[in-house]
């Protein structure tokens, strides 16, 4: 048969790699079109009269609405298939990764399906933004102690 | 060492069906499924027991092409990718057939049909049973992988289980397609730990197997030798070991080698990656294609490996390799 370290090479040699390139002009391409449509609509809520130190958070709320919808119109995921990092990055794939446990887990209740399962994939994201948080507010608190 | 049991009295597959879904219909095979349902459903509210509800419809429309009835079955052995084989019971406990659940993982489909015929030739208490195989896209994305909307990108390594099962009514009453000869194969390390990569992790498995039975049998007497879901990463590895380590057999086995899961859809054009997987992939794609072809003397002998990655989300979560088994049949045709 055949050892380890000469089938790991075999393995290598035969797996195509994803192509890089044209992920990361995808992702520039999709994760730039996001931004660009959140400046638009954070314009317009500028002009509707929303104060201006609100108006991200309005963004935000918005461009979460819409990944969620699309996500239930199950076409988020048709699109990110080719945007990949560029859907996935800004707050799009944030609402997607909850709303698509939401969805996929109704079937078994809303306690223990959906309430148990809701986070399943944001939960990481959850749990270490929070404890970079917690360390980002020690170092600032500290560092204001003596500045 | 692998056993090679050739049968004396060969089993007969008396018949035989293909159910399938949305991306199968779009397939090459498309066509020659005997039933589709395009939402995938199957008439069901949940993925899950859709599955069920494909096996029992392949089940069912298995019996019908024979004007069989559920009585004329002695024995029922079934299995799918679900957590303890939920869909295969939960699909067919209707037909009150004796059952035996099979979990091997994508290898489901020849482990059933070994295990079949095995019981028939062993016992005279059994003269009829079927071997019912199913897997569902979505219940294994979710069980496996990520929800069913998340939006992310692929690797080109990966592969698409399908929505398919397939049913076998064999007996020991001549008809013109018989199983002459297996062998279950033993379980192989594939010292692969990405599920992204399933193909690379049975290779192994199947080169086990074919080694072994090919040692004592001439590849040259053979059609077809098809694998069950190797997709283009397994199948080229497996190819080039065949061609490096078994010399001239190796080559010819190489040349009558196929797999199952490039056989099921259309690469290119279904944004497949590496091919189709799953139990259903090999049992629809041999029901759909493979037996017509035998039947109509296209194909005389094949072997058929269907190929299993042996593996749960908890052992590749702990990092532990993907094991691969494949168990190995031989289909022929029969002058009646």
């Amino acid at each position: 048969m055949e050892n380890s370290e000469s089938y790991k090479r075999r393995v290598k040699v035969h797996s195509p790699h994803s192509k890089l390139l044209k992920n990361t002009l995808s992702a520039f391409l999709f994760g730039g079109i996001i931004c660009l449509f959140g400046e638009i609509i954070a314009n317009i809520y500028l002009l509707l009269g929303v104060k201006s130190e609100d108006v991200y958070i309005w963004v935000t709320i918005t461009l979460i609405l819409i990944s969620a919808l699309m996500t239930g119109l199950g076409v988020f995921d048709k699109i990110a298939r080719h945007a990949g990092a560029g859907t996935l990055v800004p707050v799009t794939g944030f609402a997607n990764s909850v709303v698509s446990c939401a969805i996929d887990n109704k079937a078994e209740g809303y306690v223990l399906g959906v309430g148990a399962k809701i986070f399943t994939v944001a939960g990481p994201v959850i749990l270490f933004s929070l404890i970079s948080g917690f360390i980002y507010g020690l170092i600032y608190y500290f560092l204001t102690l003596f500045i | 060492m692998q056993k090679i049991t050739y049968l004396d009295k060969p089993v007969y597959i008396e018949s035989f069906s293909a159910v399938g879904g949305l991306e199968e219909s779009r397939g090459p095979l498309g066509d020659k499924f005997d039933l589709i349902d395009e939402k995938d459903l199957f008439g069901m509210k949940t993925w899950e027991r859709a599955e069920g509800e494909m096996s029992r419809l392949a089940l069912n429309i298995a019996l019908n092409k024979n004007k069989l009835s559920p009585d004329d079955l002695d024995i029922l052995v079934a299995g799918d990718l679900q957590n303890q084989c939920v869909a295969s019971s939960g699909g067919l406990f209707t037909f009150g057939i004796p059952f035996l659940g099979l979990y091997g993982a994508c290898s489901t489909c020849t482990e059933g049909l070994l295990v079949l015929t095995a019981m028939l030739t062993a016992s005279k208490n059994y003269s009829r049973g079927a071997s019912v195989t199913s897997s569902h896209n979505c219940a294994a994305e979710r069980q496996f992988r990520t929800p069913i909307e998340y939006g992310a990108q692929r690797t080109p390594t990966s592969q698409w289980t399908a929505t398919a099962a397939g049913a076998f009514i064999l007996g020991k009453e001549k008809s013109d397609i018989k199983i002459t000869s297996f062998m279950p194969g033993r379980v192989i390390d594939g010292y692969v730990k990405d599920q992204s990569n399933m193909g690379s992790a049975m290779a192994l498995a199947a080169y086990d197997s074919i080694a072994a039975y090919f040692s004592e049998n001439d590849p040259s007497r053979f059609d077809l030798i098809l694998t069950g879901d190797l997709g283009s990463v397994g199948s080229s590895i497996l190819e080039e070991m065949l061609c490096e380590k078994l010399g001239e057999n190796g080559r010819t086995i190489s040349s009558l080698h196929k797999d199952a899961g490039l056989l099921l859809y259309d690469l290119k054009n279904q944004d497949m990656h590496a091919g189709g997987s799953g139990c259903g992939c090999s049992a629809s794609v041999l029901s759909s294609l493979i037996l017509p072809k035998v039947k109509s003397g296209e194909y005389k002998r094949i072997a058929l490996l269907s190929t299993g990655a042996l593996m749960s989300t908890g052992s590749v979560g702990q990092g532990d390799h993907i094991l691969g088994v494949a168990p190995l049949i031989v289909i022929e045709g029969e002058d009646l």
